[in-house]
């Protein structure tokens, strides 16, 4: 079941005052993938509008095709009453539009003004640029509280206050909209709330604003209406003041088909991973695990939900061996670990630990790799695959060859480079070589992102048949069903932190709060 | 998903190809641009580095030279690396083979020093190649600005060696002493009298080479240390996933690419001169960089490649010499253009290529 497109509430956002942007069945396609499926969106002039979906649900997309990045493939842009052809941003800025981008597109050792003069400088000589551009920034800032010092360079300012730099450029050549892309990722809390009066300081003064995020909270704080994305489909357009948070998670999260999973309750024995006090920082320096302890029994699956982004990716890169961590330890079969000490991840395979990672392309496969090369890798030292010095290419061949069978991946040919499989028997590759090393423990991200149902289903019987092998199996998934269905304890991940723990019999709505950040405390 | 993917025939015959094709014909304009005739030009050529006993000969030992490099350049380019410094390593090397030969070949016939020159070139080749690959590893320092300064670090310190430490008592010249018989590689035309090679300089190190073009094939596709060199190339994310450390792959591969560069010394220093000559790498170690790119890393294209790359210098010497008013700036000016044409464009032809094999597979999957 999907849900349709609220009408009610898409007709009542266009009778809600002029609208200054009218986007009219979008559609895009990259290749195979239908990125953007006949978008309709009105919003509001003077509103703070906001666009939520998971990572990949298609909100870059439409703003880039709004912003002249990409071109639709059909559909039709309104801005402000009139039909508009946007091939550029040249155009967008035309037409009054403008975008923040997540990573900021400034100069680091250029000032303020120069920044925002960078494109608009006008003349061979640069000292009438200046003039203006000072004069001008001098009249936004009071206009809109926005104080910065024009002469700071840029690379020196703190994030909050380079973001600000964004937005005078983008009002500076004249934009009536602004589109923040996730304007809230690099900041702290106290600079987003600065960044929120802003917000709203602009949208008094007549300025349209979209705002795309997946944080629901921002969305509840700041905006006046919200439009929900999923799998490339506009879902729902809500009122912010007449929806919830718990709903907007559920419909970003999505209640697709209940998958039928048979399984018999699970029988948990000795706990074969320990996790104590674990904070992960990412490549930016921002702490994405906070605090995290949670145990694994053989015989059980853990079940690790959230809205993907709350730091689910770095736990398991941390527990994987393939990012240190801040603090904390890790029990894994009975062997002590210090996860602030530097590890191979080859060391946590051979104590028993086996990681499906959530990007398969990024990580799991070598996409240039053939199918059977791609079979051994992470355990391609192992003694079997071994012929004295030499690899053991014909035994790799014909053990590659029999898990094609037994996980019935197809095409079957060894030969054939990783890249040419579909998504499903990408994952079945990488899912056979995990799950046949025979592990102890096994950590699985996003088991079947990107996989049709027929694939899905077997994914998930595997799955169970680990569990019930008496495996202790760590399973992390934005998909709640999938968390759901398979899951015999169920974490759940807001913000870095553990936020509550559920049973299998949770209700959607319950993890739904969870998610959204409404702790056990708070709702009560 | 298989689009932008080619043919193995065509990325690996027709697009050479094609480089080579287009090299050749902006040659051929400025062959007439000085009022010569092109395909003139192309018969002295051809005829130069083929024609006879002599010109194969050195054809070949120019190719022993471009084997070298080019399984240097092509062995780190599979870690992801792209190694500048041939050069550099290849003119230290030839300094390790250089101290084997003096210190041995007074007593031990040349099968004696052979092995040890071989370890001596390797050695200080890979030593030459490890201080860049370990600033890469461990402090990113970009690869390829550290190896082009080692090139000029290694050029002055061998003129301060062989003006000073290497060259003989009342000698005039920069290089080290002759070797005796016992620090000389036979040249073929002693080996294989019954093959007409004329005076030319070719020798056993071209089958040392060859060797050396098994070992690396082996190594890249049959080994887990290759195995680990070539995840590392393609998907850094997934060799970190797999447990294998990016500073060993980098350092261990640099060594062994500094080494085969650093046994281009074999050729030069124990096959050819007998000595070791200033600046005997005469930029050998830079066209290693286009061989390697244009055998596509693979020791048979590689040394395909080479051969091309012997037959114009060889050739070329040839044609400067039928046709004084090409001159051997002329010659260099055509070698570049097929340097420029089949290592720096590479990817000029490739779109073309790629969207006419991608209309004519779409085509074919609609019928």
């Amino acid at each position: 079941m999907t849900i349709s497109l609220d009408n009610q509430s898409v007709r009542e956002a266009s009778t809600h005052g002029v609208a200054a942007i009218e986007l009219k069945g979008i559609n895009k396609s990259f290749g195979p993938v239908h990125a953007n499926k006949d978008i309709d969106l009105v919003v509001g002039k003077g509103s703070i509008h906001g666009i939520v979906g998971e990572n990949g649900a298609g909100k870059s997309t439409l703003m880039s095709i709004l912003y002249g990045f990409y071109t639709a493939d059909t559909g039709d842009i309104i801005v402000d009453g009139k039909t508009v052809k946007i091939p550029d941003s040249k155009t967008a800025i035309e037409v009054g539009i403008g975008m923040v981008h997540q990573h900021f597109m400034l100069v680091d050792p250029f000032t303020v003004v120069e920044n925002v003069m960078l494109g608009a400088e006008g003349g061979a000589m640069l000292s009438e640029g200046i003039a203006r551009v000072r004069k001008e920034l001098g009249r936004l800032a009071d206009e809109y509280d926005m104080k910065i010092d024009l002469d700071a360079v840029v690379g020196e300012l703190p994030v909050g206050l380079q973001q600000r730099v964004e937005i005078l450029k983008a009002l500076y050549r004249g934009a009536d909209i602004l589109i923040l892309d996730e304007p809230t990722g690099v900041l702290t809390p106290a600079e987003a709330d600065h960044l929120f009066r802003i917000l709203r300081v602009l949208r008094d003064e007549g300025k349209t604003i979209l705002l795309i995020t997946h944080k629901l909270r921002e969305i509840m704080d700041v905006t006046d209406q919200v439009s929900v994305m999923r799998r490339g489909e506009m879902v729902a357009s809500r009122k912010t003041a007449e929806t919830s948070m718990s709903e907007l998670a559920e419909l970003m999260v999505g209640r697709s088909v209940l998958l039928e999973v048979n399984k018999q309750p699970a029988q948990p024995k000795d706990a074969l991973l320990k996790v104590a006090n674990l904070n992960v920082k990412d490549d930016r320096g921002v702490m994405r695990v906070k605090n995290v302890s949670l145990e694994v029994k053989a015989g059980e699956i853990l079940g690790i939900a959230g809205v993907s982004g709350n730091g689910q990716s770095e736990l398991l890169k941390a527990l994987s061996g393939i990012t240190r961590a801040e603090t904390g330890s890790m029990e894994l079969v009975g062997n002590t670990i210090d996860l602030t000490k530097n590890h191979s991840s080859s060391d946590f395979r051979e104590l028993g630990m086996s990681h499906v990672p959530e990007d398969r392309h990024r990580m799991g496969l070598v996409n240039a790799f053939s199918e059977y090369e791609n079979s051994i890798l992470g355990y391609h030292r192992e003694q079997k695959y071994s012929n004295g010095m030499l690899l053991n290419v014909s035994g790799i061949r014909e053990e590659a060859k029999e898990r094609m069978e037994k996980y019935d991946i197809r095409p079957r040919d060894t030969e054939l480079k990783a890249a040419k499989f579909s998504g499903g028997n990408q994952q079945k590759i990488v899912l056979a070589r995990e799950i046949e090393c025979d592990p102890d423990v096994l950590l699985i991200g996003q088991p079947t992102r990107g996989v049709d149902i027929g694939a899905i289903e077997y994914i998930h019987k595997r799955i169970i048949e680990m569990r019930d092998a008496g495996k202790a199996v760590l399973l992390v998934s934005v998909e709640l069903d999938e968390i759901r269905s398979l899951a015999d304890r169920i974490l759940v991940m807001f913000d870095g932190n553990v936020v509550g723990e559920r049973g299998p019999d949770a209700t959607e709505q319950e993890l739904g709060l969870l998610m959204a950040g409404v702790t056990d405390e708070a709702a009560e | 998903m298989s689009k932008g993917q080619l043919p193995r025939w065509v990325d690996f015959g027709l697009l050479p190809a094609i480089n080579l094709i287009a090299a050749f014909l902006v040659s051929g304009l400025v062959v007439i641009l000085i009022g010569e005739n092109p395909l003139e030009a192309v018969k002295w050529l051809v005829w130069g580095a083929l024609g006879y006993g002599e010109g194969v000969g050195f054809t070949l030992f120019y190719a022993t030279n471009f084997i070298f490099t080019g399984l240097a350049v092509a062995v780190a380019f599979h870690a992801g690396l792209f190694n500048i410094g041939g050069e550099g390593q290849a003119y230290v090397g030839g300094l390790g083979v250089a101290l084997a030969c003096l210190a041995m070949d007074q007593f031990v016939p040349w099968y004696v020093t052979l092995p040890m020159a071989i370890i001596g070139g390797a050695a200080f080749g890979a030593g030459w190649a490890f201080i860049p690959a370990y600033l890469q590893a461990k402090r990113g320092s970009h690869i390829v600005i550290t190896t082009i300064m080692f090139n000029f670090i290694a050029s002055s310190l061998m003129v301060y060696l062989l003006a000073n430490v290497l060259r003989p008592t009342g000698s005039m010249q920069p290089s080290t002493r002759g070797f005796e018989e016992g620090g000389q590689l036979p040249l073929l035309r002693h080996l294989f009298p019954a093959f007409d090679l004329g005076q030319s300089p070719v020798n056993l190190a071209l089958f040392v080479a060859l060797i050396a073009c098994v070992l690396v094939w082996v190594l890249i596709w049959r080994t887990k240390l290759g195995y680990e060199i070539r995840t590392f190339g393609a998907n850094p994310n997934a060799a970190v996933y797999a447990g294998i450390s990016p500073v060993r792959i980098t350092v261990v591969t640099m060594l062994i690419s500094g080494a085969l560069a650093g046994l281009m010394g074999i050729n030069e220093v124990m096959g050819a001169q007998a000595r070791l000559l200033l600046d005997f790498t005469a930029g050998y170690g830079f066209v290693g960089i286009a061989v390697a790119l244009m055998g596509r890393g693979h020791p048979i294209g590689i040394i395909l490649a080479s051969i091309l790359f012997g037959m114009l210098y060889q050739g070329g010497a040839e044609l400067a010499f039928e046709i004084p008013t090409i001159t051997r700036d002329m010659i260099v000016v055509i070698q570049a253009l097929v340097i420029l044409f089949a290592g720096a464009l590479e990817h000029m032809f490739r779109p073309a290529v790629v969207a006419f094999f991608d209309r004519f597979a779409g085509a074919k999957a609609v019928a």
